[in-house]
């Protein structure tokens, strides 16, 4: 490790490799893993503990999976119901390289897809290995019951999706999300009725135990009762989904939150790329100070919208009235090949641009207008209503506006977060024991996520990859019996008490909404679609400067032993404002520009993200090295021997 | 899942919510038929006291000689007995079930879908066994005499209605029975498993149409004879 | 806009509960219901008083998290989730009556926050196709004709927030029990567990202490997700056929 500090916020330490990864080719890795992965016998299955944080796609999926097993799985989430996880939320689809269509798809191609529009920032192992796994994923759900969309024929049916040319998206009209996770979940229900999995719904995991360098239970707090529990496995899996909610207003839903990843990266988890967060183009704009979530509106609409906004800066008359020759049509005028169909980071930051031009649309000048007028005069009315109805719907819904008469408002918002926690090709984290899947590890989008590709890394991730892999670790045991007298348990259990009461005694003067929200300002202001040195920097003293005053002015009424939201929120709003420091920590070193990862200083003369492979193809992963000191950088570098380097180009 | 035996199914299967709804609805469905079947007889009052005395009469030598003289009223009886006992007990042991369903009620409820009709199921179903006692009281078993005692039913009868109070307890048993009889159609229907989204509103007005058709039949004979138009 | 609203007050399952009544003066017809208990949680917090707990969560009206009666009405007044509800549906001057769900097998937590979990458990009794990973077949190994896949994709869409016990006179869980029976029914997948199927999760449903289905139809009508209320018939079918001791499952 060097002793210097780079640009005054953290050191350098020593390359880290992921030493499980088969070297062959890449088409045999995957089969060479699990082939020299020890098994356990089923009989000493039944002995093993397995703790799962979440239950979302990847957590319920691998709940299930580990159960069946024979596993003794305990599972845990903070909703009421294992199947309120937000991979519900998921509207798109599910990619899997089928080939139904026969229209040149391929493993080969889905890895290749994935591999580009990742910007090459993901590993070539992992990614051909989530192509390989594709299939299996839907087999797998058909078989449970997911009814996906169908021909007439009674086959499945495929729609396209952005960034490819194959049709390979499987779907269940825009609620995809919804009944792979309902198969999951009830896959899960299934093992809790058979007795293998237990499971704990209004839990929140507070702390990772951690005994002799390895993860071996956590803390958790019972969110009705506020008792503080302590739960101790042979290992344990996060499945906690991503971090967007660092930005106060995204598309995660409310409770989403980063406490598991990051009390799991305080005990010594290396964080991979915090900087890579997807910014999705097409959400429904904010509309006042009061707003609290951010709502999607499927990518799909740019197919038949054409997003605009005035030619003239502070055009506040009715859209309807401005003539064609006063209006802007920038995607089309900037992007004469793809128009309005470049990829989610260009439109996005081109929305910003023109709203920051003072040619922003709505009462809050932050929105662009998406217009269907010229595609209801081309197709119909109904054909539209076909295509869009239950968008359109929804967006009346929410905004009041009738979508077929006045053009629809967007604007971008933080929908996904392609970093997190370090794994290996077996996901596991350099803390041995302790896992991470779906979101909530960094693996295999690089530095942007493909439409339809987050549903399929999760299922991957649960049920093949980790029943697969974690049993080679299981198989090494048996590892010392450990109990609830085990001074890093006290330690643990200590560390929880004493940050509630933190919360608690503070008595200051702001609510812990206040505090999320201004973080989520500073947040999408600087560290949002565009970042550059000076407005990192600056975002970093403001962070620290609330995360003192949070500590000192922060109001949280009520007990700690009791059903009590504010004091949830306390201890999640705490660990999102020091995981954000270290996002702005980590986009500042990344003096380049990649997938979601805009840098204005790293620009082609088109205004272009310009990637520096030279310098940074490598996985960022950030150590922790206690509150008062600055992370430590470990690389690890990124190697492409089945596809070129190349950059992206949209003009 | 399915470790039990199919016998074991059944047996389970026969003791769910479910299990007494399809009771209450075959049930239903007997009471429908017989209740059809009653206004026939009672519309025959219009031939005359000869032939509706004789329908009477007829009635009780159904099935002579196979069946005693009344023997098949008897089995009538019996049968309509069991089918009550079970459709109230079924209905109770439903009611009770739903009472503990929400021992706390709402401070405030809106219903937005239910008709009055399928709101007084219960309290209308109690009416209505209040009636049905009243009037085998008054009819059967000749307990309650109005307007003296006579041999002949249809003298019974004319007697009977041409009473104010008479007429009014019936008109508002009818009424009652009206309201039963459109959401219980349905009810049954649904409960039997017939009823899809397509047919759903086919079924609700037919129930509805069975229900007008019971409860005029019932009430033209008795409203004749206080108009006087029957003596 | 000015709105009243009087929300139930429970501090925990045992304590009793009171309707309290919050003025509101400043209230935006563009905010969603839950925006409106936000700000309202914020003022609380600033005066020192606990805030209102509600339960929610994704607030795009898939998650099933959030749901309150809203003056007498799950949801509210329109067949939408609690979150997606938007203060232009009310008028000026509007009171506004807030419950939580009320079902003995709902027991109230705190405030507005119910116990939902016997809904999973009817699930766990059977609301399954008994499939391991890893042992499925090619997912076009067995064609489905598009009208059961459809029609088993609108009894699938229920979001297991309960809005159907709320509004049920007799607090039955039956359009819940049934969404799952005819999602599972319909595929060729579910048919060897079909008669277990619906006797498990109907026994569930009646030992979890919900009422019996009266066919009233509160619960599809404000069935956010658009339950049918035929899937009831479609279950009662089931459950007729698993009275044949013939029948497979």
């Amino acid at each position: 490790m060097t002793e210097t500090l780079v640009d005054g916020l953290y050191r350098e330490g020593a390359p880290i490799l992921d030493t499980t990864a088969p070297t062959g080719p890449i088409e045999q890795r995957w089969s060479e893993r699990t082939f020299s992965a020890r098994l356990v016998n089923p009989a000493n299955r039944r002995k093993l503990k397995v703790i799962i944080i979440g239950t979302g796609l990847a957590g319920a999926s691998a709940g299930a999976t580990l159960g069946e097993a024979g596993y003794q799985v305990t599972s845990f989430c903070y909703q009421d119901s294992p199947r309120r996880a937000h991979s519900i939320a998921a509207q798109g689809g599910i990619n899997a390289s089928k080939n139904y269509r026969n229209d040149g798809d391929s493993t080969y191609r889905l890895f290749y897809d994935t591999i580009k529009g990742g910007d090459f920032r993901s590993r070539e192992s992992n990614v051909y290995r989530l192509a390989e796994l594709s299939g299996n994923i839907i087999d797998q759900c058909v078989a449970q019951g997911v009814p996906f969309a169908r021909e007439y024929g009674g086959l499945l049916d495929n729609r396209s999706f952005g960034g490819v040319q194959v049709s390979r998206t499987f779907y269940a009209r825009g609620q995809t999300g919804q009944q792979l996770l309902l198969g999951a979940y009830q896959a899960l229900e299934r093992q809790i009725s058979a007795g293998t999995v237990a499971m704990y719904t209004r839990h929140e995991m507070l702390e990772l135990v951690v005994i002799d360098g390895r993860a071996r239970g956590v803390i958790v707090r019972d969110m009705v009762t506020g008792q503080i529990e302590t739960h101790l496995a042979d290992a344990v899996v996060l499945a906690t989904g991503g971090y967007s909610n660092v930005f106060f207003l995204s598309t995660n839903a409310m409770g989403c939150n980063a406490t598991a990843i990051w009390r799991a990266h305080r005990q010594g988890a290396l964080f991979a790329n915090p900087c890579y967060t997807q910014i999705h183009p097409t959400c429904i704009p904010v509309s006042g100070e009061y707003q609290s979530k951010l709502t999607l509106m499927s990518e799909s609409l740019r197919n038949d919208g054409r997003i605009w906004v005035p030619a003239a800066k502070a055009d506040a008359r009715d859209p309807r009235e401005i003539p064609e020759d006063q209006r802007d049509y920038y995607l089309e005028r900037t992007y004469p090949a793809f128009g309005n169909l470049v990829p989610r980071d260009i439109a996005s930051r081109a929305a910003k641009k023109v709203c920051d031009e003072g040619r922003g649309v709505g009462p809050t000048g932050l929105g662009v207008y998406l217009d269907f007028a010229d595609s209801i005069q081309r197709l119909g009315k109904e054909t539209v209503i076909a295509r869009y109805g239950n968008l359109f719907d929804m967006y009346q819904r929410i905004t009041g506006e009738d979508p077929y008469e006045v053009p629809m408002r967007i604007y971008p918002a933080v929908h996904y977060t392609m970093g997190g926690l370090w794994v290996d090709y077996d996901l596991q984290s350099n803390l041995p024991g302790l896992f991470v899947v779906g979101e909530a590890n960094f693996s295999d989008h690089g530095a942007n996520r493909l439409g339809a590709s987050a549903l399929m890394q999760g299922l991957a991730d649960g049920y093949f990859v980790l029943p697969n892999t974690i049993n080679d670790y299981l198989a090494a045991g048996p590892y010392k019996a450990v109990d609830d007298d085990d001074p890093a348990v006290a330690q643990a259990v200590g560390t929880v008490r004493s940050r509630i009461a933190t919360f608690l005694v503070a008595q200051g003067t702001r609510s812990v909404d206040s505090f999320h929200k201004e973080l989520g300002q500073i947040m999408w202001e600087y560290c949002g679609m565009e970042r550059t040195e000076e407005g990192l920097r600056h975002a970093i003293g403001r962070i620290r400067a609330l995360r003192a005053s949070f500590r000192a002015d922060v109001r949280v009424l009520g007990e700690a032993e009791e059903l009590n939201q504010s004091l949830e929120k306390a201890g999640r709003v705490a660990d999102f404002m020091e995981l954000a420091e270290l996002m702005c920590i980590d986009a500042l070193h990344r003096r380049e520009s990649c997938g979601g990862h805009f840098r204005a200083e790293s620009q082609t003369s088109a205004g272009e993200a310009l990637r520096d492979d030279e310098r940074f193809a490598y996985v960022a992963a950030w150590q922790w090295t206690g509150d008062a000191n600055p992370p430590t950088l470990r690389k690890e570098d990124l190697h492409y021997d089945y596809v070129e380097l190349k950059q992206r180009s949209y003009t | 899942m399915a470790t039990t035996t199919a016998a074991a199914r059944v047996r389970k299967a026969r003791r769910t919510s479910v299990g007494l709804k399809l009771a209450m609805a075959i049930t239903g469905g007997l009471f429908v038929l017989y209740v059809l079947a009653h206004m026939y007889g009672n519309l025959k009052v219009f031939s005359g006291q000869e032939a509706f005395d004789g329908y009477a009469h007829h009635l009780r030598e159904l099935g002579e000689p196979l069946l005693p003289y009344s023997g098949f009223l008897w089995v009538m009886r019996i049968g309509l007995v069991v089918a009550l006992v079970v459709h109230v007990w079924a209905a109770v042991s439903l009611w009770r079930r739903a009472n503990h369903a929400r021992s706390t009620r709402y401070v405030k409820f809106r219903p937005v879908q239910a008709t009055w009709s399928s709101r007084t199921m219960r309290w209308g179903g109690v009416a209505l066994l209040l009636f049905v006692i009243f009037h085998l009281l008054q009819f059967t078993t000749m307990t309650i005499q109005v307007g003296g005692s006579f041999d002949s039913p249809y003298d019974r009868v004319v007697a009977a209605f041409s009473t104010w109070y008479i007429l009014a307890i019936y008109v508002l048993s009818m009424l009652a029975l009206g309201m039963h009889l459109r959401h219980g159609i349905w009810s049954a229907v649904q409960t039997l498993g017939w009823s899809t989204r397509r047919r759903e509103p086919a079924i609700k007005r037919t129930a509805l149409v069975i229900a007008l058709i019971i409860v005029v039949g019932f009430l033209v004979p008795p409203i004749a004879i206080f108009l006087g138009v029957l003596e | 806009m000015r709105i009243t609203l009087n929300v139930w007050r429970q501090q925990n399952a045992q304590a009793p509960g009171r309707i309290v009544s919050y003025p509101r003066q400043d209230v935006s017809p563009e905010m969603s219901f839950l925006e409106l208990l936000d700000v309202l949680n914020e003022d609380l917090i600033a005066q020192g008083d606990e805030p209102i707990a509600f339960d929610h969560d994704c607030r795009e009206g898939i998650c099933g998290q959030c749901g309150v009666m809203i003056d007498g009405v799950a949801h509210g007044p329109q067949r939408i989730t609690t979150c997606q509800l938007h203060m232009r549906s009310f008028a000026d001057g509007d009171t506004i009556t807030v419950e939580p769900w009320r079902a003995d097998p709902f027991p109230v937590i705190k405030d507005l926050v119910v116990d939902r979990r016997a809904l999973d458990r009817i699930i766990s009794s059977g609301g399954y196709v008994s499939v391991n990973t890893g042992s499925a077949p090619d997912a076009h190994a067995t064609p489905l004709p598009k009208e059961n896949a459809d029609r088993a994709f609108e009894a699938a869409a229920c979001i297991g927030c309960g809005a159907c016990v709320a509004a049920c006179p007799n607090a039955s869980a039956m359009l819940f029990t049934a969404a799952k029976v005819t999602h599972l029914g319909e595929l060729p997948q579910g048919q060897p567990e079909r008669a277990a199927r619906v006797v498990s999760m109907l026994d569930s449903h009646d030992a979890e202490g919900f009422g019996g289905c009266t066919n009233i139809g509160e619960c599809a009508a404000v069935c956010p997700a658009g339950v049918p209320l035929d899937t009831i018939s479609q279950l009662n079918v089931d459950l007729l056929g698993a009275l044949s001791p013939r029948r497979p499952g």
